[in-house]
């Protein structure tokens, strides 16, 4: 029989782990891991696939926004998460970024002149990218995608904290992922109920210093 | 038909394949190269782009797009025919 996790019974929740991805640079839990200043995005995407060693094929075919985020997602839970606590639909993904889709709208909207790219227009919704990570991470719980013009920590706090309330989740995946061109930013934490040695009190204040400082 | 898997490869983001990883009659989709049903319009597309042919009837297409060999075929088949 396999051991039930200790569960956390108390409202606290916490940040166990966090990832930012800014300016050629990547982050994990504060430590910068990889960086590459010079090349373009889609360079920069694929390069730290491949230094990452990722080994997701379809990678490769998505597009830059949802690369970002599986990106983002995959070094988040790397050495900070143990999947086998949690069933698939008690993991959520809740992002928010300014911009949707744009940069692959745009992207398409320039195939439609001539032949319209069936590649592109399946990622001209920004919750694909939520989707890209919960398949390759089989995480089948809560999950909501919002546009905001700026990143509202206060929005952000207040609903997980209510899909944690309403045991509808017991962990999350959640942040910001910008992408727009060549300018692009994400900052994700992972929320638990559990506290660990580096984990921080999951609160408003907390995920505002951590989107101003991209590490927490 | 080396020519034609080096389309496929640059039309489907394939970028971790190589024209001599598939096969001439490599299945395209499921248990061969895991193609899916948006890569099945990126290979329509990839007719219309490179030699101007349009899938008339997309009841052919699961026959058209088995394998390399028979793309190769089809579109030698319907350049003739211009």
């Amino acid at each position: 029989m396999s051991k039930q996790p200790d569960r956390n019974l108390s409202s606290e929740k916490y940040i166990t782990a966090n990832c930012a991805i800014d300016n050629g640079v990547v982050y994990v839990n504060g430590a910068s891991v990889f960086e590459n200043k010079t090349a373009s995005i889609s360079e920069f995407l694929d390069k730290a696939y491949q230094h990452f060693e990722i080994g997701y094929p379809k990678f490769y075919k998505m597009d830059n926004l949802s690369k970002l985020g599986v990106l983002g997602t995959d070094l988040l839970l790397k050495n900070n998460f143990n999947a086998h606590n949690y069933k698939p639909d008690e993991i959520g993904v809740v992002l928010m970024n300014a911009s949707a889709s744009l940069d692959t709208d745009i992207k398409y909207y320039k195939t439609v002149n001539d032949i319209p790219s069936p590649a592109l227009f399946v990622y001209t919704l920004p919750n694909i990218m939520i989707g890209e990570i919960c398949i390759k991470n089989n995480f089948k719980g809560e999950n909501a995608f919002f546009v905001f013009k700026s990143f509202d920590g206060t929005f952000m706090a207040r609903y997980v904290n209510n899909l944690f309330a309403e045991n509808v989740i017991q962990a999350c995946i959640c942040g910001w992922a910008e992408l727009l061109g060549e300018n692009y930013k994400v900052v994700l934490y992972l929320v638990e109920k559990k506290q660990t040695n580096q984990s921080s009190l999951f609160n408003e204040e907390n995920i505002k210093k951590m989107y101003r400082t991209n590490n927490g | 038909m080396s020519d034609l898997k080096k389309q496929i490869i640059v039309q489907l983001n394939l970028k971790d394949l190589k024209p001599e990883d598939i096969g001439d009659d490599q299945p395209l989709f499921v248990e061969g190269l895991g193609l899916d049903s948006i890569d099945a319009l990126e290979l329509i597309v990839l007719l219309q782009q490179e030699y101007k042919i349009k899938l008339s009837n997309a009841e052919d297409g699961p026959k058209v797009f088995q394998s390399v060999r028979t793309m190769a075929q089809y579109i030698k088949e319907h350049q003739v025919q211009k």
